[in-house]
């Protein structure tokens, strides 16, 4: 599915990946955890193509294609999926012009017509089923005035609607309250697959506890410092990072 | 020899025939009219209002000025289905250049209700000379601007247009200025709209450009609405890039009354939007917006002047700009408060995106207020579009092209939700799109449609 080989990325001249390798697996759900700062988001931005990062080193294989230079679009429709930490509230914009636009973009790509309009509101309404969003919210404009927690529901709906082979939710669990947590984690849940993955970006295990990932491991100043089982997880909640930190410091 | 020599000369030499082509009120104000143009020349760029505008140099060249009212032998109604607003045919009006068209009728016109009258202003000033008298000149009279004073020296005729007491029209009117001529034209034409106590109407005033022929259109349309009447007049401008638009609007409001006025400009070469409005009762409420969508060398220039001079009144003021090209956009909107008039509600926004480097936009913000016990608030930006929200949308799979799109119509979407007419929104929105997939071109000579092809 995805293949990170010795990845550098810089913003603004500041190196923030320092050589990153990951594999991830068809299936397999994937946690990278890490201190603040430590280049969580800043992977999550590199591997979506987000303008503002320079990749320096390094390369991006996501099915057999190294996605290194290609636009934020062709990403997508590729197939690779990021919820927002911050979704961007875009007023004047409505859901559903948003979503057909993408939907029909995601169609064209693959050689499809577009969608009758009645089949693409038919879709609207099951995938909105997935995170429980209110019918209100999908005629208003996107995230504008909505809370947090249905900033994120809306994120997992944009997922459910593109069907993404790959998806990375970062730090979908902040600003949640434990109904929304769980409505959310229900959400991503029922959109797994066999065929599809996923990369959790979390600082904390609560999230973990809902989406329980194959293998966790912890980024620290830009490298991925540690990877083992979801018992990694409970392990950094109950003594935090300071071990990890001396560990790599100390080397 | 000055820009405004060669119509002193052109006025001294034809007062005669112009008044013989004209009638009642129109020719009344006539005289003291050129008498402050003779004083005052056209505004030049040391003026306050007019930095960004030469407009006095848009005078220089050579145009022909219909004097004679020789008619343009065109009938606007054998394609009036081009400059209708979609769905909306039940009247239409058109002044070709400055003339009032009424050789034809339109076809299968909605009646209009009882006493209102749509005609010539010319027809008007004679046959209506009581309302044209009392109203004529009257809501411009305050106007510095010597380009006012030139339309009421040369003004042979326009649109008039007469709702009385407690009617309401039950469709809007569309008045289409059409610019179309086999010279250089230039066009001094002078609308009256009367809207008496507690009725109600609504006027889509458009002006379109056709052919390869420089123009230069300097209108003034004055309004009066009356105790708790309402009023919308919506300008829309579709011309060329050769086209020069000089445009005022005067609005005298009265107790309880309402309006909307709102200036899309779509297409054109050089315009200027004046409006002035005077609360003269108490609790009017004003929503002045508009929005320009510029590219190529376009220019339109916009300057407001509310006056509250009366209280309790309400403004909610909205202009916005996408500039493209080498397009220059201006605004200065000023709104007063005298001391008198308390609980006055104000807002004042402009906000204008610059689509790239070369672009300019000049916003001036302006409030003055005397009164104590009021609400306003003004603000003014100029920006790019946000790449957070590109990036957003690109992540989605839309192309950068698309999410820019998208993003510039979600900008003007305020605007175009001041349009209260569903069928004039739906024509608006889809120019709008078909401006920003860039299938109108800046170099455009013009076909004159709101909705048809424009090659």
């Amino acid at each position: 599915m995805l293949e990170i080989k010795n990845l550098h990325a810089n913003i603004n001249g500041k190196e923030i990946l320092k050589g990153i390798n990951l594999t991830v697996n068809d299936g397999e759900v994937h946690a990278i955890m890490g201190p603040n700062g430590s280049g969580k988001s800043t992977l999550s931005s590199v591997i979506t193509g987000n303008p503002a990062y320079e990749i320096t080193e390094g390369e991006i294989i996501f099915n057999g294609k190294n996605i290194v230079g290609m636009s934020p679009e062709d990403i997508s429709r590729e197939g690779v999926f990021l919820s927002f930490q911050y979704p961007v509230e875009i007023p004047g914009v409505s859901m559903v012009n948003f979503m057909r636009t993408a939907v029909n973009e995601h169609r064209k790509y693959k050689g499809l017509e577009p969608l009758p309009a009645s089949e693409f509101l038919k879709l609207m309404r099951e995938k909105k089923e997935y995170v429980e969003l209110d019918n209100k919210l999908a005629n208003r404009s996107v995230n504008e005035g909505f809370s947090g927690g249905e900033k994120k529901r809306n994120e997992i709906f944009q997922m459910a609607m593109l069907e993404p082979k790959l998806s990375i939710l970062d730090e979908t669990d902040s600003g949640l309250d434990i109904d929304a947590l769980r409505i959310v984690a229900n959400g991503v849940n029922k959109l797994k697959s066999k065929d599809n993955s996923t990369i959790v970006i979390t600082h904390y295990q609560r999230l973990l506890d809902y989406i329980v990932p194959d293998i966790v491991h912890v980024l620290y100043k830009g490298k991925i410092v540690k990877t083992a089982g979801k018992e990694l997880a409970l392990e950094l909640e109950e003594k935090g990072y300071d071990w990890i930190k001396k560990e790599v410091d100390g080397e | 020899m000055s820009v405004e020599e060669q119509y002193i000369n052109l006025y001294k030499q034809h007062a005669g025939t112009i008044e013989k082509n004209s009638a009642g009120a129109l020719n009344d104000a006539r005289k003291a009219a050129f008498e402050r143009f003779s004083q005052r020349g056209f505004p030049t760029k040391k003026d306050e209002e007019y930095l960004y505008t030469d407009i006095a140099n848009s005078f220089a060249p050579d145009y022909g000025m219909n004097i004679n009212a020789v008619d343009f032998n065109v009938n606007p109604y054998s394609s009036a289905h081009k400059y209708s607003v979609p769905g909306l045919s039940n009247r239409i009006y058109f002044v070709v250049n400055d003339q009032f068209y009424d050789k034809e009728q339109q076809p299968k016109a909605a009646p209009l209700p009882d006493g209102v009258i749509a005609c010539s202003l010319k027809k008007a000033a004679a046959e209506h000379k009581d309302i044209v008298d009392k109203h004529y000149g009257k809501a411009a009279k305050d106007s510095k601007d010597g380009s006012v004073d030139f339309n009421t020296t040369f003004a042979e005729d326009g649109f008039f247009l007469y709702v009385p007491k407690g009617v309401k029209m039950p469709y809007p009117i569309q008045l289409v200025n059409l610019m179309t001529s086999s010279i250089d034209q230039l066009a001094t034409c002078r609308n009256l709209i009367v809207i008496e106590d507690g009725a109600e109407a609504k006027l889509i005033d458009s002006i379109f450009a056709q052919n390869d022929h420089k123009f230069l259109a300097n209108r003034v349309t004055e309004i009066f609405v009356g105790k708790g009447a309402k009023y919308e007049h919506y300008k829309v401008e579709n011309t060329k890039s050769d086209m020069t638009n000089l445009n005022h609007i005067f609005i005298e409001l009265d107790e309880n009354s309402d309006a909307l006025v709102n200036e899309l400009t779509l297409q054109n070469g050089l315009t200027r939007n004046n409006v002035e409005v005077n609360f003269r009762g108490k609790n009017a409420n004003l929503d002045l917006c508009g929005m320009a969508i510029c590219d190529g060398e376009q220019h339109t220039d916009t300057d407001t002047l509310v006056n509250h001079w009366e209280g309790g009144c309400t403004t909610n003021e909205l202009y916005k700009y996408v500039l493209d090209g080498k397009s220059t956009g201006c605004f200065s909107g000023t709104i007063m408060v005298a001391q008198d008039a308390q609980k006055t509600k104000a807002i004042q926004t402009n906000k204008n995106i610059c689509l790239n480097k070369e672009a300019r936009m000049y916003t001036r913000p302006h409030l003055e207020i005397y009164a104590d016990d009021v609400i306003c608030n003004h603000g003014a930006t100029v920006g790019q579009l946000n790449n957070e929200e590109i990036f957003y949308l690109r992540s989605r799979g839309i192309p950068e092209p698309v999410a820019k799109m998208l993003l510039m119509f979600a900008f003007v979407n305020d605007v175009e939700e001041k349009i209260m007419i569903p069928e004039l929104k739906d024509a608006i929105r889809m120019m709008v799109e078909r401006k920003f997939r860039g299938e109108i071109e800046s170099t455009c000579k013009g076909c004159a449609s709101i909705s048809a092809c424009h090659s």
